[in-house]
């Protein structure tokens, strides 16, 4: 039974790596074409969300299977 | 609601993950199941009867704020309310003139609708965790998980709505043999690769809707657990760290009701597609 801790533990840590990785590229690619553009900033800004909005999906689907996991399976 | 020891805590988080099921029980028929085995008991005939009502509680509320709005819609200076109607719908507008492609009367006006509905029904998270489920359990309902969103059939309903409409609209448009050589031709364009390509597609296919619902699905389940642990702790520290997490919260809201409506669009605006 002790598995199913281990497992949502690495489900939501695995997946919070890759998105930390993965926004902080993309947040660093936005504030690097604000600076080559700045009037472009708030067009940018917005499809940044959309992006950090999209990427979101895959660990938060981990993140809320792990915790399925732990306060309904195992609860 | 400060939980005394730990197995209190389980059972705290356990009743606020439990939804307020009616359904067909083997024993004791159509009921209002009392704990989680008798609705797990129940197995496919249970309905959730708070993830329906909230539901369907802001999908009203919704249509009659804007109804209202529109009736009462003046050319002169406009005042508060309808500032707010008249910059989602030009906000929504703006969107979907973007990224949709096809012509179809049909697609604004559902954009609005997800979009603000999905908003109304993921803004009930930021009510207090204890505050709704306290009140109807005065009035003697026991089980009450209040945001329909955290329930995965409504955020899988809707994206299965969504995928109707995908293969509908895309019937439609291109016509059936159309559709079925766009999956069997896309990737490569030669009858020996028709099984890959068809692999392929009908992966494609199926994952739209799959990562539309359990995103909503994933992100708000989440954030409740969150807000439930907090609720956890005891009462004099809960605001340190309740009032961050709704802030980033109304981020969370705001930004998973758009990208729903926008993927919406984006699918929508593909199945119209004529090659």
């Amino acid at each position: 039974m002790d598995y199913i801790y281990l497992a949502a533990s690495l489900m939501i840590g695995l997946g919070a790596l890759g998105t930390g990785i993965g926004f902080a590229l993309l947040g660093g690619k936005m504030l690097e074409a604000t600076a080559r553009q700045p009037e472009m900033g708030a067009e940018l800004q917005t499809k940044t969300f959309i992006m950090a909005g999209l990427l979101d999906a895959v660990p938060m689907i981990g993140v809320g299977i792990a915790m399925y996991l732990i306060f309904v399976v195992a609860g | 609601m400060a939980a005394g020891n730990d197995t209190t805590s389980v059972e705290y988080i356990q009743h606020h993950l439990q939804n307020l099921t009616f359904g067909l029980h083997p024993q004791n028929g159509w009921s209002i199941a009392h704990g989680q085995e008798e609705a797990r008991e129940m197995g496919f005939w249970a309905l959730h009867l708070d993830t329906l009502g909230w539901s369907i509680a802001m999908g009203v509320l919704f249509l009659l704020l804007f109804r209202r709005v529109a009736v009462r819609a003046s050319s002169g200076v406009p005042h508060g309310l309808q500032n707010v109607v008249e910059s989602i719908v030009e906000f929504v507008d703006r969107t979907v003139n973007e990224s949709f492609h096809g012509k179809n009367t049909l697609i604004a006006p559902l954009a609005l609708t997800v979009f603000v509905w999905i908003f109304l029904m993921n803004s009930l998270k930021l009510i207090p965790v204890d505050f709704l489920p306290g009140l109807f359990a005065k009035m003697g309902v026991d089980y009450m998980k209040v945001v329909p969103t955290t329930d995965v059939n409504a955020t899988m309903g809707m994206a299965l709505g969504v995928f109707f409409l995908i293969i509908f609209y895309s019937i439609k448009v291109k016509g059936v043999g159309g559709f079925a050589r766009e999956l069997s031709f896309t990737p490569f364009n030669h009858w020996a690769l028709i099984p890959f390509n068809l692999l392929l597609e009908i992966i494609g296919l199926v994952v739209k809707p799959l990562s539309l619902g359990l995103r909503l699905f994933g992100n708000m389940f989440a954030g409740e657990v969150i807000f439930i642990l907090i609720a956890l702790l005891p009462f004099w520290i809960q605001w340190a760290l309740n009032v961050p997490w709704a802030i980033f919260h109304i981020l969370v809201v705001t930004l998973q009701a758009f990208v729903f409506m926008v993927l919406t669009i984006v699918y929508l605006s593909l199945a119209h597609e004529k090659h």
